[in-house]
């Protein structure tokens, strides 16, 4: 179904359209608002509010976007600004953050820790509950903006380009974003396996 | 991190720092070739930049909730609202 096909039966009014957009983006909607909000239950109504104005704005849809991201940029803006009515947001600074723990390395920058191997061996797990259940919690865990960046990327994967245009950030400031969500994880799979 | 500023080859500690750049294709061709030259001679480096290739798969695997019948239900009743309002 084209864009342009969906968005003439959502002016028309018709229903099942609707409940086609619904189907397809309100879960990752959720999800993305989970970003910014306090809990479940209100990255919920965010997506409900979202939905409304989505039905209310239809008409001034003009498809510089494709209508998802059009639809999520309405999303990320309202969930943004209630995560600021909430007070959830603290700035971060992020700024000095690492992939690695510098110790790691030495005075010229060489591996003093290198990585154990356990690339092949996580993705042997891929299909384990406890796996999924985990990097659910990495991924809640990360700072507002690099879980924004992480769940629309990797787990809606959305293009670079979408993304920018959802959140209204640059490519290079989307890039590290992603870097410092991604690498966080990655560090947090690595503790977790020298634990056990 | 801008590294055509250095002359030197990449380190490990720079290397783990260029790897979404490096995946996103948002390096200049040499200092792609930099990056490859490292992690071909870099055992370290090779599964580091394997474990974030893994990350991102594992992270492609996870499900948004689905959506609840209920939910649906109410965004039915919703739109019916909003269409006769």
């Amino acid at each position: 179904m084209s864009d342009d096909d969906l968005v003439r039966r959502l002016r028309s009014g018709d229903e099942s359209a609707f409940i086609e957009v619904v189907d397809a983006y309100h879960p990752s909607m959720v999800r993305l608002a989970q970003a910014f909000v306090s809990s479940w239950a209100v990255a919920e109504e965010v997506t409900q509010d979202t939905w409304v104005a989505v039905l209310k704005g239809i008409n001034r849809f003009e498809g510089r976007s494709s209508l998802k991201t059009w639809i999520f940029r309405i999303l990320a803006n309202r969930a943004r600004s209630t995560g600021v009515r909430e007070q959830r947001t603290t700035p971060v600074n992020v700024s000095d953050e690492t992939s690695v723990d510098r110790r790691r390395f030495d005075a010229g920058g060489a591996w003093s820790v290198p990585p154990s191997h356990w690339s092949d061996e996580i993705i042997d797990r891929l299909s384990s509950g406890p796996l999924v259940d985990r990097v659910r919690a990495a991924i809640s865990d990360l700072p507002e903006s690099q879980r924004a960046v992480v769940t629309l990327r990797d787990l809606d994967g959305l293009s670079s380009k979408e993304v920018c245009d959802v959140l209204q950030i640059s490519e290079a400031n989307q890039r590290v974003l992603l870097h410092r969500g991604r690498s966080r994880i990655r560090a947090r799979f690595e503790d977790e396996l020298a634990k056990q | 991190m801008k590294l055509h500023a250095l002359r030197r080859d990449i380190v490990c500690r720079e290397a783990v720092e260029l790897v979404t750049d490096y995946l996103e294709g948002a390096l200049s061709p040499r200092d792609t070739r930099r990056f490859e030259v490292h992690l071909e001679a870099c055992d370290g480096c090779e599964e580091y930049v394997r474990q974030v290739r893994a990350t991102i798969r594992i992270l492609g695997v996870v499900q948004p909730e689905d959506l609840a019948p209920e939910t649906r239900q109410g965004l039915l009743e919703l739109y019916r609202q909003f269409r006769e309002g």
